[in-house]
């Protein structure tokens, strides 16, 4: 019997000929991702445990990326124990504060590989399913157990696949396509499950925004969010770290719990609106509603593809009076590209305010937090109350283009009206 | 060999218990002693205070979902909850659950088959759950060995720190 892609990375990560859903198996991991908010409290952890090492120092990656530049005397202190424990442990593979945010980084720097099995102290460790791999959020306890032994249970997720067809209409991206599926299967349709992203419109998606789809997976509820790896994963892995990629998928006779087949043709553009990921409708829904701020960047779309789509929109103009956008590119890499293509420099004649690459607003950590009654329209993943400061302001949600058309207006709008790309 | 039968009186609950229910949020940082006494407050207000250590509770479907917060889990494991059996469990709070060292099991239909007050019986090692009130006997998803061994162990920190020690 043919298996899921999720079946063929935790059956090769148990070292079986083969596992099926439902089952629960202890697998190896390939790589451990911690991030600022709870590194620290993770490795004192091991400590207290009695554990010296982690069970392989070039398996761990560290980011100092959510609290960055350090906002408060704080959160310097715990990131000076994070760099403390990291020098003790041996782990090379850290990036700093100001480097990027972790799941721009691990794609970035060759670090994700296509089957392996990859767990993150974050929801969005998803992400790395972009290129193949199995990428899951776990608890702390579970991370210290991880670091301590290499191993971790799990249950073989059941899978969904979506079957995607058809050709996107310029200025619709997949952020719009991910918002759609969040808005109409709902935020726990594949809760414990693995979401699978195949059909002929997937084979052809850039690895950008095969990130951001794998990204938003989660908001869906799922473990994983897989694409197969191809000829885009390995001119991407080439293109980053050079060691390029086999294909790697799921089996043609795997077996799905459900398998969904979707046209993208007629697809407009997505807004999601507070403060749920699946309150989700065509942008006509909020268009018209005031902003007092963007927000371009995040995990799910800081990167060079969206900026430049941004800078498409702003390109000679000039953003609404009363308006902020707020510009964070999701790694220093992809700040240095946008300078040296010139995105950089077109978003700041439009109006931006750059802030160096990291996470930004958007957990509501710092930088371009918002007042009770304003209202906020960001690329990034999740609108619930309070994620971006006052529990009183809203969060809308949508691609960069349609970001960057509302900073423009003023008001949510529908990027088809810039004249930009326009069919 | 880990302990792997639970018995008690079995206390009952919906579809979509989430962890804000578990741990509700305006106790989020407040001492375990405090936290527990709401636990599943807002759905049944006697519970904290008249859940026996040995109890079950049989959920609905989706049992535990929303945010990571490991404090769910431990509230129900601090009152003396000894098992959770539901028709599905949301996926974080199912490793949440085990690694605090509270045993959880999913047993489709369970929530049905199922009486407030009635004894229920769940062997972790087979699957087995059964109702010891009417003596029938329903099949759950097993939990494998290593699974079984951080619940007996009192979670996933103890299982390190006996290793580290031994
Ligand atoms: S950018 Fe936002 S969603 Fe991504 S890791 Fe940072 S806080 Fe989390």
């Amino acid at each position: 019997m043919g298996m899921t892609q999720a079946e063929r990375i935790l059956a090769r990560a148990t070292g079986n000929e083969s596992v099926v859903a439902g089952e629960f198996i202890v697998a190896d991991i390939d790589l451990a991702l911690l991030h600022d908010i709870f590194a620290a409290q993770v490795f004192d952890t091991l400590a207290d445990v009695g554990f010296d090492d982690v069970f392989d120092p070039e398996r761990t990656v560290v980011v100092i990326d959510h609290l960055v530049p350090a906002p408060s005397a704080e959160a310097a202190a715990i990131h000076q124990r994070i760099r403390d424990h990291v020098t003790r442990l041996g782990i090379e593979a850290f990036y700093d504060s100001g480097t990027g945010i972790c799941h721009q980084l691990l794609p970035e720097h060759g670090h994700i590989r296509p089957g392996s099995l990859v767990v993150g102290t974050d929801s969005h460790t998803t992400t790395y399913g972009a290129l193949g791999a199995g990428g899951t959020g776990i608890g702390t306890s579970d991370m210290v157990y991880a670091l301590a032994t290499g191993r971790l249970w799990f249950r073989v997720p059941e899978t969904i696949r979506f079957e995607l067809t058809g050709s996107l209409q310029p200025t619709v991206t997949w952020k719009d396509v991910i918002l759609y599926l969040a808005g109409r299967f709902g935020a726990d349709a594949a809760q414990y499950k693995a979401m699978e992203f195949g059909g002929e419109a997937a084979s052809r998606a850039d690895m950008s925004s095969r990130l951001t789809v794998a990204n938003m997976a989660v908001e869906m509820g799922a473990k994983f969010g897989l694409f197969a790896a191809d000829d885009i994963t390995n001119s991407y892995l080439l293109d980053h770290g050079g060691i390029g990629c086999e294909p790697f998928g799921p089996h043609d006779d795997a077996v799905y719990e459900t398998v969904h087949e979707i046209s993208l043709s007629d697809l407009e553009p997505q807004i999601a609106m507070p403060n749920e990921v699946d309150r989700v409708g065509p942008i006509a829904d909020a268009e018209g509603l005031t902003i007092q701020q963007a927000f371009l960047g995040s995990c799910t779309n800081g990167r060079i593809e969206d900026l430049r789509a941004a800078a498409e929109v702003l390109a000679g103009k000039h953003i609404a009076p009363g308006v902020r956008l707020l510009v964070v590119p999701a790694s220093r890499d992809v700040l240095k590209e946008a300078m040296e293509t010139g995105v950089l420099a077109t978003l700041v004649d439009a109006g931006a305010s750059v802030l160096p690459p990291g996470c930004g607003p958007c957990f509501g950590g710092h930088g371009g937090l918002m007042a009770p009654g304003e209202r906020c329209i960001g690329t990034h993943n999740r609108n619930f109350i309070g994620r971006m400061g006052s529990p009183d302001a809203e969060i809308f949600l949508a691609s960069p283009a349609t970001v960057a058309a509302s900073a423009l207006a003023g008001a949510i709008a529908d990027p088809r009206d810039q004249g930009v790309k326009h069919a | 060999m880990p302990e792997t039968l639970v018995q008690g009186r079995v206390w009952r609950f919906g579809n979509d218990i989430s962890t804000d229910v578990l741990s509700p949020g305006t106790y989020a940082v407040a001492p375990l002693e405090i936290r527990k006494l709401h636990v599943l407050e807002s759905v049944n207000p006697v519970f904290a205070s008249e859940c026996q250590p040995g109890d079950v509770i049989v959920g609905g479907s989706n049992f535990g979902c929303g945010s990571s917060r490991e404090t769910a889990p431990e509230n129900l494991k601090a009152v003396g909850v000894a098992c959770v059996v539901a028709e599905s469990l949301a996926r974080i709070f199912m490793r949440n659950a085990v690694a605090v060292g509270l045993p959880v099991l999913v047993c489709e239909g369970v929530h049905d088959v199922f009486e407030e007050g009635q004894v229920i019986a769940v062997d972790l090692a087979t699957g087995a759950v059964t109702n010891r009130t009417t003596g029938d006997t329903y099949q759950g998803d097993s939990l494998p060995e290593e699974m079984r061994t951080i619940l007996s162990a009192g979670g996933i920190l103890e299982v390190l720190r006996t290793r580290a020690n031994g």
